[in-house]
């Protein structure tokens, strides 16, 4: 068990650095960041002057450890467009994010596991192949245009919900709609394919002789056993979602840090670009890391 | 006999987009580069528009048919040379992860886990803007980003291959390396890389929609249906089919692929994998 545990975490920790790595070469692959900092009407001088300012002077190794080494005490530098501390940036945006992340998972739960088990419990007739084709069209559907179609729908003709920022909570149903999307058709297969693999067992054979009513072995027995799987692929959807978030965030205009992601590409803001890149890694290794360990404390079998 | 309607269904949506991007351009006469500024934003012909422009004109007056048409081109190029570049990558380093196991096997495993943890969207976009964006450098971009699903795939089957007798015979035969691994294993493996494959060109077309949306994928004037719906963005609350006509077809051409992927599934006895 401990030793499963270890060899996790060393991977963990072993995937951490290589991300560090490549978020931090991922915004010299252009070349000179100073050129573009310094725009195109800049003297060399100017560009000197920039370069030694942001500290883009020194050896490639000696900027990179100096950057992870801020990192870890927090400090991600500054923005060249804000003229920030990068963490105070993502600090502030960061809730908005994690917000629509958990809407979007919450939105995917409570829409894939219901239709899975149903499915499941219906497998192979025309309820079961209704659902199934439900997770083909989720999946087949562009995330971007299906929120600004529901814009249209929701926000203009019916003018039932908010069409862009955060004001209260209403703010968060769109954007978290569409973002379950991505997760849904995943989500939706698990529980069913776990779902009919479970009713087929002898344990719900047992409960059955044994009397007990169908909606007692459904849900106390057979969707507790499909569930394991499903938390593991919550917390890699979860991960996914975060990461799209850039898309949802452009669309229907909310301050989070995919949307700050965004402006930072497109302005050329290295600094932002690569601490952002780096927080998204390190809570998708976070939260893999946490399943895998639910998982072995929950399943022994993993542990081997 | 629904899942045979489901595949056939894919197969007519895939071959009628492939007969559009090979042959549309030549058919559909009008330029879908032409500017016409005194017929901006015009409806297709049948919601009260004139058949000059079936499908409309977008909000510099170009023809919307004939740039939908280019845009299937655009699509199904990027999705087949992704998918074409990701396969190479994720195959091969599948088929060596599951052919030799331990220390080989660990370094696949940690590449993998490397690759899933970076956020691929955010990735694309700071390297497609880096560069500078081009046709080419999307395609490579997704291309470099996408084999995980692969090399996962080849490298389970591979595992499982590995052992069986026909390996072994032409190991014992003194077959090389190369011709074990590509000549015994890969057509074995095969049909599951199929069924990967389609995914993956589905997932690419998407992602190149995602990226020329956000405007880091392939550029302006160039009719991407990503870039058609982020120019129609604007003038969507007037004129909602400026954003309906291209994203249905994108929708409809993933659809199409994903149902022949589900199609060879069942083909070729593949289970599902999540």
């Amino acid at each position: 068990m401990w030793r499963f545990l270890l060899r996790r975490a060393v991977l963990a920790v072993l995937v951490c650095g290589t991300v560090l790595v490549l978020s931090f070469s991922l915004t010299r692959v252009a070349g000179d960041p100073a050129l573009a900092v310094a725009g195109p009407q800049a003297s060399a001088a100017d560009i000197q002057a920039i370069r030694v300012a942001y500290g883009l002077d020194r050896p490639l190794p000696t900027q990179f450890f100096d950057w992870v080494g801020k990192a870890a005490r927090g400090d991600l530098g500054r923005s060249y467009l804000f003229r920030e501390p990068v963490a105070n940036l993502v600090r502030d945006r960061l809730p908005v994010t994690l917000t629509l992340g958990l809407v979007g998972l919450a939105f995917a739960l409570v829409i894939a596991l219901p239709l899975g088990i149903v499915a499941a419990l219906n497998e192979g007739r025309p309820l079961d192949r209704v659902v199934t084709l439900v997770a083909l069209l989720g999946q087949a559907l562009p995330s971007f245009w299906l929120g600004l179609m529901l814009i249209i729908l929701f926000g203009l003709r019916l003018q039932w919900l908010p069409i862009a920022g955060v004001e209260d909570w209403t703010g968060f149903i769109l954007p978290g709609l569409v973002l379950s999307f991505s997760a849904i058709p995943a989500l939706l297969r698990l529980t069913r394919s776990g779902m009919i693999d479970a009713m087929a067992s002898d344990y719900i054979r047992t409960a059955r002789a044994g009397g007990l009513s169908r909606a007692s072995i459904v849900c106390k027995h057979a969707a507790r056993n499909a569930a394991m799987p499903v938390v593991a692929i919550a917390a890699v959807q979860l991960g996914f979602m975060l990461g799209g978030s850039i898309v949802i965030e452009t669309v229907f205009n909310l301050p989070g840090v995919g949307y700050l992601a965004w402006e930072s590409v497109s302005k050329n803001d290295f600094p932002v670009v690569q601490a952002v890149v780096l927080l998204l890694a390190l809570i998708y290794i976070g939260l893999t890391l946490g399943a895998d360990m639910l998982n072995a404390l929950l399943d022994p079998r993993l542990r081997a | 006999m629904t899942r045979k309607v489901a595949a056939a269904l894919g197969l007519l949506i895939v071959g009628f987009t492939l007969v559009v991007a090979l042959f549309g351009p030549s058919v559909v006469r009008a330029d879908p580069f032409a500017q016409d500024l005194m017929n901006r934003l015009k409806p297709p012909a049948f919601m009260g528009g004139t058949d000059a422009h079936w499908l409309g004109t977008d909000q510099l007056g170009r023809d919307y048919l004939a740039r939908l048409v280019y845009g299937a081109r655009i699509s199904l190029l990027i999705g087949a040379a992704a998918a074409l570049t990701s396969g190479v990558i994720g195959i091969t380093l599948g088929l060596l992860g599951g052919f030799f196991g331990g220390r080989v096997d660990d370094a696949v495993m940690f590449a993998i886990t490397c690759r899933l943890s970076i956020p691929l969207i955010l990735v694309a976009l700071a390297v497609v803007s880096a560069v500078g964006a081009s046709l080419t450098i999307v395609v490579t971009t997704l291309g470099l980003l996408l084999w995980d699903r692969f090399a996962v795939v080849a490298r389970t089957t591979t595992m499982q291959v590995r052992t069986l007798d026909y390996v072994a015979a032409a190991e014992a035969a003194g077959a090389g390396l190369f011709h074990v691994l590509f000549r015994e294993v890969l057509p074995n493996i095969a049909p599951h890389l199929v069924v990967v494959a389609t995914l993956e060109v589905a997932l690419a077309i998407l992602l190149e929609a995602v990226l020329s949306f956000l405007g880091l994928g392939v550029p302006a004037p160039l009719p991407s249906w990503g870039l058609m719906i982020a120019e129609g963005k604007d003038y969507m609350f007037f004129d909602p089919w400026v954003i309906m006509v291209p994203g249905l077809a994108l929708f409809t051409l993933v659809l199409g692929i994903n149902l022949v992927g589900d199609g060879l599934r069942d083909l070729f006895g593949v289970r599902r994998r999540v």
